[in-house]
């Protein structure tokens, strides 16, 4: 995974609440069982007037000249909702998507999210209105988001943060703590037997 | 002060916490599907990282294969094959149990590992499938997680996690007549947003709840992520033993006192709590596209995203009840277990479904289901009904590519998912009970079950 540290980029507003990952990568885009060949249908139904035959609905906001090379999407609330298939995130991040910036985010998305090198960014819905088609600069170690004059702080949780910044994977990161792992599953294995099954080899 | 249900079983699970304030949480089964599962084995074995405890993890063919009679691997969807191949080679080689395409025990993922024995309560289990919460009736921690995540979990026996907030959703009361826990769900979402449970797993309880034979209890639960809860559960009672006990799985008999004090203490304190009368429920049945967008089957259209309105092509103002429909659907893991199936029988029995209905589908939610069916004649019943009898599977609940509606279709569906494109492109989706199914297909619109008599019962 690549590592964060600044991200500029023009943000593409994409600013209704609830957009699901579904749409986002509709099930019909994802042909194979990769993580790759999805940024093509990324947001298909939107993109495209006709999904089969691939024309442009020059409405659409990434669809606008401003929008090309974008790293950067603005969402209104609960992003990402529905289905929990991560192809959405890699969908994204295939076509070049670095960075979310919405009100609120679908809690396996973000995680998702985290765990494949993006950032998602939760401000006041006001703020996202206001960065529309703004050049915007996301600094993750400052942990701020500015644009023209104005600056904005974002949480993070400290971890997240540290995958982010030197492009680690989660199960590396938990593999360190192996030993600690096979303690408690010892200790537990004594005190609920029931909750481990056998299989014959 | 007293813990919640969910802080037991979380904090029995909790191994260590992290630098960043997570927790890293043990889990006690992770359970794959085809269609999200192959991308999680493949990875590993890319990385050239094993399963830590294969015994307790579980795959299954339910997402994409072929509903219709006689199926093999082959399904309607592009490219649907490679994933069952591939997924069958993947789960052979990390040595972990399979639910294979015609296996007597296959089925939907969130129908079958309760009937396995595999979730069982106290337990956290987790599968790349965000309905997980489904298995939460069983008051087991059963949430939803990525691709990504399940790697995790397998590789490691761990996630690392945020410790969601606690919420509490009492259903006070008991439910009318013709009401059932699918209309709980949607009533609950309808009048606290689809992301009224955003960032907390919401414990079921009160009366109502208790009520409820372990089935409802699934649907209800099954509804929890639509209101972006982490996920649902619900406190195991005598109800939830008698089921599991001796299933392949599952203990013989749940003695340990870990179980019985699985609920949530007297004094335990949530950080919301919501109370709905249950009796002042009425069958659902949602208008748009999204699962807030739900009103009782007697309601009028409100006013809502303007967008919702063109796609489903419904005004503000419309009785919804009278809709014409075009396609009926039962099945998901929501409401395609075999209860759900005898009360929708019990509609269907002696009637036709509507000339204007050009495809009607059931699919029980397994092949257990679909035997017990057969046994009591319900396919009979469903066929002379005008319904197509399937093999089990996820089917039509999502548009993969393949098999779909006919074009423009207006489906009222016993899924859980009314977003633009769910069944299909431009597909018009309208949730609602089995029931309400049964009672719209025949009626040919949208139609309240309470005015249709059951089998046996005067018209
Ligand atoms: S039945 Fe539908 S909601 Fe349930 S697991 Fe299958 S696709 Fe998902």
């Amino acid at each position: 995974m690549k590592p964060i540290a600044t991200i500029t980029s023009p943000g593409v507003p994409l600013l209704r609440d609830n957009i699901d990952t579904d749409t986002i990568i509709p099930s019909r885009e994802m042909t194979s069982t990769g993580r790759t060949g999805l940024a093509d249908g990324l947001f298909a139904p939107w993109r495209y007037t006709d999904a089969a035959t691939r024309v442009r609905d020059p409405a659409f906001a990434l669809n606008q000249r401003d929008a090309i090379g974008t790293r950067l999407l603005l969402a209104g609330k609960n992003f990402g909702c529905g289905s929990s298939r991560e192809h959405a995130v890699w969908a994204l991040a295939e076509f070049g998507i670095e960075a979310i910036i919405a009100p609120s985010f679908a809690p396996i998305f973000k995680g998702n999210c985290l765990r494949n090198g993006l950032l998602p960014v939760e401000l006041p819905e006001e703020v996202v209105r206001g960065l529309a088609w703004q050049m915007v600069e996301i600094d993750l170690d400052p942990q701020t988001v500015s644009a023209g004059s104005e600056r904005w702080h974002f949480d993070i949780d400290p971890e997240a943060k540290t995958m982010l910044a030197e492009g680690l994977d989660a199960i590396d990161l938990t593999l360190k703590q192996k030993p600690a792992i096979l303690q408690w599953l010892a200790n537990d294995r004594c005190t609920r037997p029931w909750a481990y099954l056998e299989k014959p080899t | 002060m007293g813990q919640t249900l969910f802080d037991k079983i979380w904090n029995a699970h909790r191994i260590a916490d992290t630098a960043g304030g997570a927790h890293l949480i043990a889990i006690d089964r992770v359970f794959l599907h085809e269609r999200t599962g192959a991308a999680a084995l493949r990875r590993m074995a890319e990385t050239g990282r094993k399963v830590l405890d294969r015994a307790r993890v579980f795959a299954v063919m339910d997402h994409i294969v072929d509903t219709r009679p006689g199926r093999g691997d082959g399904t309607l969807m592009p490219g649907g094959e490679g994933f069952i191949t591939e997924t069958r080679a993947a789960t052979h080689a990390a040595g972990i149990t399979l639910f294979d395409v015609n296996d007597r025990d296959q089925g939907i993922i969130h129908v079958i590992s309760p009937e396995q024995g595999i979730v069982l309560p106290g337990l956290t289990l987790v599968a790349p499938d965000s309905h997980t919460c489904t298995q939460g009736a069983f008051g087991a921690l059963a949430w939803g997680i990525g691709s990504s995540e399940a790697e995790h979990a397998m590789v490691t026996g761990t996630l690392r996690m945020e410790r969601p907030r606690t919420m509490r959703v009492t259903f006070s009361g008991a439910l009318s007549p013709g009401v059932t826990p699918k209309d709980m769900a949607l009533a609950l979402i309808a009048a606290h947003g689809a992301g009224g449970g955003a960032g907390h797993a919401v414990e079921f309880a009160g009366e109502a709840v208790r009520a409820l034979d372990m089935e409802g209890r699934m649907t209800l639960c099954n509804m929890a992520t639509e209101f972006s809860a982490m996920t649902g559960i619900i406190a195991p009672d005598a109800k939830t033993f008698g089921y599991l006990a001796g299933r392949p799985h599952a203990p013989e008999a749940f003695d340990d006192p870990y179980w019985s004090a699985l609920h949530s203490d007297e004094d335990a304190v949530f950080d919301h709590d919501i109370t709905i009368n249950a009796g002042t429920i009425a069958p659902m049945v949602s208008w748009g596209t999204s699962p807030e967008h739900t009103i009782p089957v007697t309601g009028t259209v409100p006013q809502g995203p303007e967008r919702a309105h063109d796609y489903i092509g419904l005004d503000a103002g419309a009785p919804l009840a009278g809709t014409p429909l075009d396609a009926a659907f039962i099945g998901s893991c929501t409401n395609s277990r075999i209860s759900d199936l005898r009360r929708a029988a019990a509609l269907l029995k002696g009637r036709r479904i509507a000339p204007g209905i050009r495809k009607a589908l059931v699919v029980p939610g397994s092949l257990a289901v679909k035997r017990q069916a057969e046994a009591e004649g319900l396919d009979k019943v469903f066929e002379a009904a005008g319904f197509e009898w399937r093999m089990s599977g996820c089917s039509l609940c999502f548009y993969a590519g393949g098999e779909g509606f006919p074009d423009g279709s207006r489906v009222i569906s016993s899924t859980n998912r009314n977003f633009e494109g769910r069944q299909g492109p431009g597909i018009r989706t309208h949730i609602a009970s089995p029931e309400t199914v049964a009672a719209s297909a025949i009626a040919g619109v949208i139609a309240d079950p309470r005015t249709v008599a059951r089998a046996g019962e005067p018209a």
